[in-house]
Formats: C-alpha cells, sequence, structure tokens
C-alpha cells in the first residue's frame, strides 16, 4: 500500500520535472533554432529573461525524482543505471554544459563570446530531453532486467527508445513554446506572441504524431504495456490527445485562456497514463514491482513524510517565486556590474 | 574480482574529482549567502553604502558560484548511482533519507536563491533582506544533511540487515549517527573558514596593492571578522573528531598518525613519510600521540598490525600528510585571527605589516588546501570499505567499464569549468572596479549606485 503512495509520489515528481524543467529545455531548443543574432534578439531576450531566474529551481526536481528513486526503489534504480549508463552520461553531459552555458551567458556577452555560450546552451538542451528519453524508453518496453550488471546499448537503441527520445525532445518545445506564448502576450508583444504560437502549433502536432508512432511501437515491442495503454489506461490516453487538440486549436483561433493549463494537463495525462499502464511493474518484463523493489516500511513512511513537508513548504515558496516572476520583479540587477558606458579605463 | 577491481580505482578518482570541486562551491554555498547578508544588513542598518554595494556585487559572483555548484552537484547525484550501484542497491533505502531531507532544503535555497538574486532592483530593502534568510538556513541543514550520508558511510548505524539485504529502517540513528556529531560542526564551520577567508584574501589581496581605501578594508572586515571569531572552535572540533576517531575507526586514526603497532606510549610524528616500516623526514615528538589521545602517555594506541593489510587504507604517507597539512594550516590560520585580536584589542586597528595582509590574502587559498586534506583523511582513511565494515568499495563499483574514459572527461571538462568560472570572476571584479572610476560623474537609472567608494579614505 504505502509503496503504492511512494511510487504515486515517485511518479508526481517526475511529472513536475517534465513540465518545469522539461519547457526549459524546450526553451532552449527555440534558441537554437531562433537563427542568425540578429532575427533571434527578440525571440532569445524573451527566453532569457522568462528562465534565467527559474531553472535553478525547477532543475532541482531532476534531483529530487533521482534521489526518491534510489530511495524508494534502490533494486530498480540500480539495474536502470547500469542498464543505461551510456545515455545517462550523455545527459548528464548535457545538463553541465547547459548549467554552465546558462550562467556564463550573461557575464560573456560583454566579451562577445555570448554566441558560445548561448550555443552550448541551446545544443545541450537537446541532448539530455533526448537522452532521458532513450532511458525511459529502454524502461518501458522492457529491456531492462533486473539484475543486470553490464550496460546494454541495444537497450536503448530501440526503435521504440529512439521514438519517445525524440517524442521528449517535442514535449518539451511544445512545453516551453505555449508558455512563451504566454509570456510573450503578458508583455503585449503581439510579434513574439504569434512567433511562438506558430511553433507551440508545430511543435503540437510532431509531439502528437510522435506519440501515435510510439504507441504503434509499443503495439509490437511491448505488447502487454500496449494492451493496458488502450485498455485500463485509455482515460488518460483520450485525455492527453483532446488536450493536445484542444490546445492547437485554441492557439489557432487565437484565444489564450487556459491554454498553458490544458497543455500541461496533456502532458501528465501522458506520464500518468504509461504509470497506470504499468502499474504495479517497475521494469517491464521482470517481475520486479513497487512493493518488491521497495525499500523498508519506515523508509517508505519517511519519504512519504518528506514529501508532505515538501508540499507544505514548496508550494508557497514556488508560488512566491512564480508570482514574483509574472509581475516581472526579478530582473537582473545590472546596476553592480555593467560599465556605466563610454571607454574603459583601466587595466 | 580483477574485472571489478580494474574499474574500482577509475571510479574512486572520478569520485575524488567531482567531489574534490563540488566541494569548494558547496562551501561557498553554504557560506557565502550569510557574508552577503552580513553585508547588506550594515548597509541597511548604518546606511553603509560601502557594504550596500559588496553586498549586490558579491551577489553577482554567488549567481555565478551557485550555478556551477549546482551543476556539479548533479553530476554527483548521478554518480552515485553511475559508479556505485552496489552501494545503492544494498544501501539506497537507508542512505538515500538524508539525501532526499537535503534536496528540500536545495529547493528553499534555488528558490529563495532566485528571489534573491533576481530581487536586488525591484524588492525594497527590508523585505529583500529577509529572502536571503531562508538560503542561509537551508544552506546549513542541506550541509547537514550530506554529511549525515558521509558520516553514516564512517559509522553505519541505524538499520538491520539480514541475508545482506535491510531490512528495517530507523531514521534518526541514520541522520544523527555517532560520526554526525562531529563530522556536521567540523564541515559547517570548514565552510565558513573557506568562504569568510577568501572574501577576505581578495580585499586584502587588493590592499596589497596599495588600494588602501575603505571599500577594501570593509570588504576585509565583513570576510574576516566572523571568520575569525569560527576558528578557534574549528580546531576544537577538529581534536574532537580526532579522538572520537581513536576510539571508532582506531585503524583510520592508526594510519593518520603511523601507529603501526598496538602500544602505549605512543610518539606523535610531525610530517615524515613512511616507506616499508621506516619513517623518513618527520619530527618525533615522544608520548605526544598517547597524551593527545587519553590525557596520559600511558593510554593505548590501538596500531594498523590490529588488522590484516586486506583491511588497512592505502597509501598511509598520503593520509598521515594530509592529516598534517589541515592540522599546520588550521593552526597558521589560527595565529593569523589571533594577531589580528592581540592587535585589535590594544590599538583598534588590524594590523600594519605586510606580512599580515599577504596572510590575509593566501588565508582563503590555505582554508580550501586544509578542507580538501581533511576529505582525503577522512575518504581515504575509511579505505578499503566504502560503509565502515559493512561493504568494500570494489563491491559497491560498477562492472560497466569505460570509467576511465568517463574519468578522463570529467577531468577535462571540470578543468574548463574551472577556468572559467575563475576568468568570469576576474571579469566581474575588472568592470566593478571600472564602474568605480566612472560613477562619480554618470548618472543612470532609478537606482544609483553609491558613489565615491574609492575616494573615501
Ligand atoms: C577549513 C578547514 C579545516 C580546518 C582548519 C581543520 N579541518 Fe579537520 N576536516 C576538515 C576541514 C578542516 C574537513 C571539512 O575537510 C573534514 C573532512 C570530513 C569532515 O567532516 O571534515 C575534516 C576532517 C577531519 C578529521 C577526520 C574526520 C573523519 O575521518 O571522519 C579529523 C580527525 C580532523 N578533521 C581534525 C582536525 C584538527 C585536529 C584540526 C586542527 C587544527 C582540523 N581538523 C582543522
Ligand atoms: C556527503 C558527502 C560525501 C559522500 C556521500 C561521499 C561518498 C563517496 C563514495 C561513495 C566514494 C567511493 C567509495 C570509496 O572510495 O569509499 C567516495 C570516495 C572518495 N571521496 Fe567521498 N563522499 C563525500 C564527500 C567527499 C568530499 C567533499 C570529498 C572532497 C575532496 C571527498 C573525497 C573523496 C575521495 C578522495 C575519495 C576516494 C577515496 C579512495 O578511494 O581512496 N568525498 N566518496
Ligand atoms: C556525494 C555527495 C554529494 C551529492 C550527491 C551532492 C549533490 C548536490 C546536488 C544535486 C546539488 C545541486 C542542487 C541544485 O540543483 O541546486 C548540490 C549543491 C550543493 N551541495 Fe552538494 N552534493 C554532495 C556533496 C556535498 C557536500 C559534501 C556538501 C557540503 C557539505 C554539499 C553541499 C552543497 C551545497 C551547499 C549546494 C548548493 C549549491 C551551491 O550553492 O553551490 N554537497 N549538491
Amino acid at each position: 500500500m504505502i509503496a503504492d503512495a511512494v511510487g504515486g509520489i515517485l511518479l508526481a515528481s517526475i511529472t513536475l520535472y517534465a513540465v518545469l524543467g522539461g519547457a526549459d529545455f524546450g526553451a532552449g531548443l527555440w534558441d537554437l533554432l531562433a537563427g542568425t543574432t540578429r532575427q533571434g534578439r527578440a525571440p532569445r531576450a524573451l527566453i532569457d529573461e522568462s528562465i534565467t531566474p527559474v531553472w535553478e529551481a525547477n532543475h532541482v526536481w531532476l534531483v529530487f525524482d533521482l534521489v526518491i528513486f534510489w530511495t524508494a526503489f534502490p533494486t530498480a534504480f540500480a539495474a536502470v543505471m547500469t542498464t543505461t549508463a551510456l545515455p545517462l552520461w550523455l545527459a548528464v553531459g548535457g545538463i553541465v554544459l547547459r548549467g554552465a552555458g546558462f550562467a556564463f551567458r550573461k557575464e560573456f556577452s560583454t566579451l562577445g563570446l555570448e554566441r558560445a555560450a548561448g550555443a552550448t546552451f541551446a545544443f545541450s538542451s537537446l541532448l539530455t530531453p533526448f537522452f532521458m528519453g532513450t532511458v525511459v524508453g529502454a524502461i518501458a518496453s522492457g529491456r531492462v532486467k533486473a539484475d543486470a550488471t553490464h550496460a546494454s546499448v541495444t537497450a536503448w537503441t530501440s526503435g521504440t527508445s529512439l521514438l519517445i527520445g525524440f517524442l521528449f525532445v517535442a514535449a518539451c518545445g511544445y512545453l516551453a513554446a505555449v508558455y512563451l506564448v504566454g509570456e510573450a502576450a503578458h508583455r503585449g508583444d503581439r510579434e513574439l506572441e504569434r512567433y511562438f504560437t506558430r511553433r507551440a502549433q508545430l511543435a503540437g502536432i510532431v509531439a502528437g504524431a510522435l506519440s501515435l508512432g510510439t504507441l504503434a511501437a509499443l503495439h509490437h515491442d511491448n505488447h502487454f504495456l500496449y494492451s493496458r495503454l488502450v485498455g485500463r489506461a485509455l482515460p488518460l490516453v483520450i485525455i492527453a490527445a483532446v488536450c493536445g487538440v484542444v490546445v492547437v486549436v485554441l492557439l489557432t483561433i487565437g484565444r489564450r485562456m487556459g491554454v498553458r493549463a490544458i497543455a500541461v494537463l496533456g502532458v501528465a495525462a501522458v506520464i500518468w497514463g504509461w504509470g497506470v499502464a504499468q502499474y504495479p511493474v517497475l521494469l517491464p518484463g521482470t517481475n520486479v514491482t513497487l512493493s518488491n523493489a521497495g525499500a523498508p516500511h519506515a523508509t517508505l513512511v519517511a519519504v512519504v513524510v518528506v514529501f508532505a513537508v515538501a508540499v507544505v513548504l514548496l508550494v508557497p515558496s514556488f508560488l512566491l517565486l512564480f508570482t514574483l516572476q509574472r509581475r516581472r520583479l526579478l530582473r537582473a540587477d545590472e546596476a553592480a556590474a555593467r560599465p556605466v558606458g563610454g571607454a574603459p579605463t583601466e587595466a | 574480482m580483477t574485472a571489478l577491481a580494474s574499474d574500482v580505482i577509475p571510479a574512486r578518482g572520478q569520485m575524488a574529482t567531482t567531489l574534490g570541486f563540488h566541494i569548494i562551491l558547496a562551501c561557498i554555498g553554504i557560506a557565502l549567502p550569510t557574508i552577503v547578508l552580513i553585508a547588506e544588513y550594515i548597509g541597511l542598518r548604518r546606511g553603509n553604502e560601502v557594504a550596500m554595494t559588496l553586498a549586490r556585487r558579491w551577489s553577482q559572483a554567488m549567481g555565478v558560484l551557485v550555478a556551477v555548484g549546482a551543476v556539479t552537484g548533479t553530476v554527483l547525484s548521478f554518480e552515485m548511482g553511475l559508479l556505485w550501484p552496489g552501494l545503492m542497491k544494498r544501501y539506497g533505502s537507508v542512505l538515500g533519507l538524508p539525501f532526499a531531507i537535503e534536496g528540500l532544503f536545495f529547493f528553499l535555497e534555488a528558490i529563495f536563491t532566485a528571489i534573491y538574486l533576481f530581487g536586488w532592483r525591484r524588492l525594497s530593502g527590508w523585505a529583500h533582506w529577509w529572502s536571503g534568510m531562508p538560503i542561509a538556513v537551508s544552506g546549513i541543514f542541506g550541509a547537514m544533511s550530506v554529511i549525515a550520508v558521509n558520516s553514516w558511510m564512517n559509522q553505519p548505524g541505524g538499520f538491520t540487515e539480514r541475508n545482506g539485504k535491510v531490512v528495517s529502517v530507523n531514521p534518526w540513528q541514520v541522520y544523527f549517527n555517532h560520526a554526525a556529531i562531529y563530522e556536521m560542526p567540523h564541515m559547517i564551520l570548514a565552510a565558513y573558514m573557506v568562504t569568510g577567508f577568501l572574501v577576505a584574501g581578495v580585499y586584502a589581496a587588493g590592499i596589497l596593492r596599495g588600494r588602501r581605501d575603505r571599500y577594501h578594508y570593509t570588504g576585509f572586515a565583513i570576510g574576516f571578522v566572523p571568520t575569525a571569531i569560527l576558528t578557534p572552535f574549528q580546531i576544537f572540533v577538529g581534536d574532537t573528531a580526532a579522538r572520537a576517531i581513536a576510539h571508532d575507526q582506531p585503524v583510520k586514526f592508526a594510519v593518520m598518525e603511523y601507529v603501526e603497532h598496538t602500544s602505549t606510549n605512543v610518539p606523535e610524528w610531525l610530517g615524515g613519510i613512511y616507506v616499508n616500516g621506516k619513517i623518513y623526514a618527520g619530527i618525533k615528538i615522544p608520548k605526544l600521540d598517547s597524551i593527545l589521545v587519553g590525557f596520559g602517555p600511558n593510554t593505548k594506541v590501538v596500531g594498523w598490525d590490529s588488522v590484516p593489510g586486506s583491511q588497512r587504507p592505502p597509501a598511509a604517507w598520503l593520509i598521515h600528510l594530509a592529516f598534517d597539512v589541515m592540522v599546520g594550516l588550521g593552526s597558521l590560520l589560527l595565529l593569523v585571527c589571533l594577531w589580528a585580536a592581540f592587535t585589535w584589542s590594544r590599538k583598534r586597528r588590524l594590523p600594519n605589516p605586510r606580512l599580515f595582509w599577504w596572510a590575509g590574502a593566501l588565508s582563503g587559498l590555505m582554508a580550501i588546501a586544509a578542507m580538501e586534506c581533511g576529505w582525503i583523511v577522512t575518504e581515504v582513511g575509511r579505505q578499503p570499505w566504502v560503509v565502515y565494515k559493512r561493504m568494500t568499495t570494489a563491491d559497491a563499483a560498477t562492472t560497466n567499464g569505460g570509467v576511465l574514459a568517463s574519468w578522463t572527461l570529467v577531468i577535462i571538462v571540470y578543468a574548463v569549468l574551472g577556468v572559467t568560472t575563475i576568468l568570469i570572476l576576474r571579469m566581474l571584479s575588472r568592470q566593478w572596479r571600472r564602474t568605480d572610476a566612472q560613477e562619480v560623474s554618470v548618472p543612470y537609472g532609478p537606482n544609483r549606485e553609491p558613489v565615491g567608494t574609492e575616494a573615501e579614505p
């Protein structure tokens, strides 16, 4: 019972990372595709301003997910970390480059190295979601063995895994574009609003197509999961599909009310659909389930307690952060650093 | 077994590289918020514009450093699983708990860091100051939580195992294990020493270069004074730690102090290199080690011959010298603090001799060196165990191969990361100086920078 609750907590934390951190990665995609320095100035500035203050807090969800995973389901954790070590290392590489690109970008701008840092940030934003997607693909397609002692390349390079990798990239781009439409509208910038609307629609359609492709691939690859997805998880799959269509339609007719929430709901429905389809199996194709990969009772209770405390402390904190951010009260403080103009006098 | 062993060495090396790097940023992440808040407090309370400028500037540097800290920390989280799957599989449910609590504090830290750093312009004075408070507090609790893990590895407790499987856990006893009592304060004090002395060192270097103005003296004092007050406590805690280790981890202690055979009247070795039963170039003080451990020469000290060779840490010389360097540097830093306190008590000013300012300028680097050496003592001294007397490092390591490649990459990437970080900080400081030079005549923005910091006496 309590193992199920902790499984739910893990899935909820993964969902939060996907809709918060995922969008930050997606913004990197649009940064990469924003064209030359001149063309891309406005969208890049909006991206920069929207995520610089919040990316780090969003990123902590990833750390939290990892920790919950290894604390509550250590056996499954070790199996995943062993089997898919390579894509995980690559994802870590992406995280390092991306964070560093972010940290240094502003400061590099005065050196004219802004593009190098920006390109690093943008490119690595693609790596991480893609390789994380392949890891999820390896799990979902039943290629992670319970007692794995060696990394396996075939585990994460199957068609299903690669499709899910691309799906992750597209979904991140989709969420980011939808959020950025809102940000642009909030600033009253009609042109950027249109700019990101087009991209949100495009990414939405691509992500939808990739989702269907994944479903088709699972039909061959892991029929059990497929039958669960069109069986007990069908309501969630339908919600996801409906949300995707509604977002694209709303954006087309120029309505923005509730678009973000619907997009988030859609992505969440996909994640929970996966969870419900697998339940109670943790690693499909093995007999590792939530309860037998689970830690001792006291550990699981402690995880639930930590999560409850987290909710109590973090919900108001995140609300404060996002509210300040929306009201544009959080701006980089240039006052201390920027030279006031004129030629530098000092060596 | 050989196949296993081939991965262990690079895995240990990679862990040491990434931790040794992260820990410096972690120290800054733990203590810099407090120091910035002290500066801002002085600025707000006393209307001290110089302190206010310093607070603003330090928070810019903090923005860069915290981001690098977050990135390198994330690497560590992955490494726990990627390099040590054996450890996580068996003990993940035990040592995961303190990490989960740490995660909570990371959230608070990251959220309020964002509010504090990006709120300088638009949040009003005291509201802004208070937004920094949660960062300082969660830094301390976060550090306690990670150290709970490390100290648990040194003194595992709070769980029961049956057939190599953990069957029950007592979270409190895991978190507050036997070693936590000294490791937690020792590390947190180390973080404050590293950061405070680094900050002070930057301005001491400026003063050495002739920038003897109020801006530089204020910067030095805000870093130096709180740290100087904490230093004696650090020495006390370290001494307590050493005595606890003599009792709880006798082999580690024996290696730290070159105690080969269990005996009484054990001498203390200062420096010296141990090779095949002989100690070269060391200074021997008769009976002192026994006196330090049990306050009398008749105290029996356990030697490393009490366990078979396979259960002793490698490289006794490394552990011993690292311990001596830590203690030596700690004592030296204490002397610098005492010098300042002495001059202050008699003349109400800081010492004038250039030697003092040289020591001040180097104090940050000395504190970092002491801290890294301390970690070498703790971690290498625990070998061959990853979890003391429960699991060997070889059993914990990945069997995947390829760690040599990832370690090489890590070294390259971290070298670039480190150099870039330092360059960025230098660039920031140049910009600040340029701003100071021009500031006086040029008005801008609603939030004008305080004026004339360089001109004041
Ligand atoms: C500014 C840094 C600093 C300074 C000045 C000192 N230490 Fe330290 N020491 C550390 C920073 C440190 C640390 C943060 O690196 C360690 C590693 C693990 C820990 O908890 O603290 C450490 C570990 C450590 C250990 C091993 C703990 C273990 O294995 O679990 C001992 C016995 C001491 N210290 C003793 C001392 C003594 C007697 C000092 C007196 C001068 C001293 N330390 C100064
Ligand atoms: C909470 C904090 C820490 C944890 C959980 C931790 C964990 C580990 C683990 C799992 C290993 C590999 C197994 C082993 O060699 O025993 C290791 C090795 C090592 N760690 Fe730590 N560590 C921590 C802090 C640090 C820090 C801050 C340093 C700073 C330099 C450090 C330095 C090392 C070194 C040098 C090794 C290699 C030791 C050897 O194999 O000879 N550790 N650590
Ligand atoms: C194996 C050991 C360790 C792991 C797995 C680890 C993990 C992490 C992670 C994931 C972060 C980033 C959190 C974020 O996104 O904001 C981080 C940052 C941090 N870590 Fe570590 N860490 C380890 C060792 C240590 C040690 C020994 C300390 C100090 C006692 C420490 C103190 C901190 C602090 C203060 C931060 C905040 C970032 C900053 O302000 O620079 N960590 N760590």
